[in-house]
């Protein structure tokens, strides 16, 4: 179900700029599909944002949020070349992970 | 080997067992894994019970605490809020919309030099007060903004 992850992290005036979306159905357990049965709450709790390995940003999210997520974060002090790294927990048990070097 | 043939299915029925428990909602996943979820917030059915839960039952009005938000959201599915804190040594930022089902939508903990900001994109079954909950100095502060959901939550 974990589709893929995109990170675009830009420096700028010594802060960076990191935007992330994450492929994830969020379901929020009050949906029915075609067949009229409820969709079963499906959504991401935790996430984890790592500048050069050090968690900046842990986030808990509800299944409130958006499908295919999409955050913003700033982190002063991040710089060209420096590695994100961000992850996440759904209620499923399941996780996804990805890195990016800030541009 | 027949000893060990026996076992493994005794194994195979066990986690049958489980997921029968899951499927039937008697287990639900989230209560065994995500320690790291504040169930009790986030599952509460008021944003007074959400607030209680994270620990700011009653905090200040800040005119430092900024919301950006759309007036006026033509599709409730997808209504981005970006948050940003002034006050110094802001730790953490909550979102909640008070008329959600569960209003508690998301809480963001700073550390190591992130900026108190955030931007997310939320659901909203109807219009709603949008609520901030920022954690500084110990403090908790707190400022609203109302975003109008068009009819329907979907355009309609």
């Amino acid at each position: 179900m974990a589709g893929p992850m995109k990170i675009r992290a830009t420096a700028q005036g010594g802060v960076a700029d990191i935007r992330v979306l994450m492929s994830h159905p969020m379901e929020t357990g009050q949906r029915k599909d075609n067949a009229g049965n409820l969709v079963p709450l499906h959504f991401i709790q935790n996430l984890t944002v790592k500048l050069n390995d050090k968690i900046v940003i842990e986030g808990q999210i509800s299944q409130a949020v958006s499908r295919n997520p999409v955050f913003s974060f700033r982190v002063k002090g991040g710089k060209t070349g420096d590695k994100v790294e961000i992850s996440w927990l759904d209620n499923k048990g399941e996780t996804n992970k990805t890195e990016a070097a800030v541009a | 080997m027949n000893e060990y043939r026996r076992k493994a299915i005794q194994r195979v029925g066990a986690s049958g067992a489980l997921a029968t428990a899951f499927a039937a909602g008697w287990l639900r996943p989230q209560d065994v894994l995500a320690a790291g979820w504040n169930k009790n917030a986030f599952q509460s059915k008021s944003a007074a019970d959400a607030l209680k839960g994270i620990g700011a039952a009653s905090p200040a009005d800040s005119k430092d605490l900024v919301i950006e938000a759309p007036q006026i959201a033509e599709n409730g599915a997808v209504v981005p809020i970006e948050v940003s804190s002034n006050l110094p040594n802001t730790k953490s930022i909550a979102v909640l919309i008070e008329k959600n089902p569960f209003p508690l939508v998301a809480q963001f903990d700073f550390m190591e030099g992130a900026l108190p900001y955030v931007k997310v994109n939320v659901k909203m079954g109807e219009s709603s007060n949008v609520r901030v909950v920022a954690e500084a100095g110990g403090k908790h502060y707190t400022a609203v903004k109302e975003v109008k959901v068009t009819i329907g939550g979907c355009g309609g």
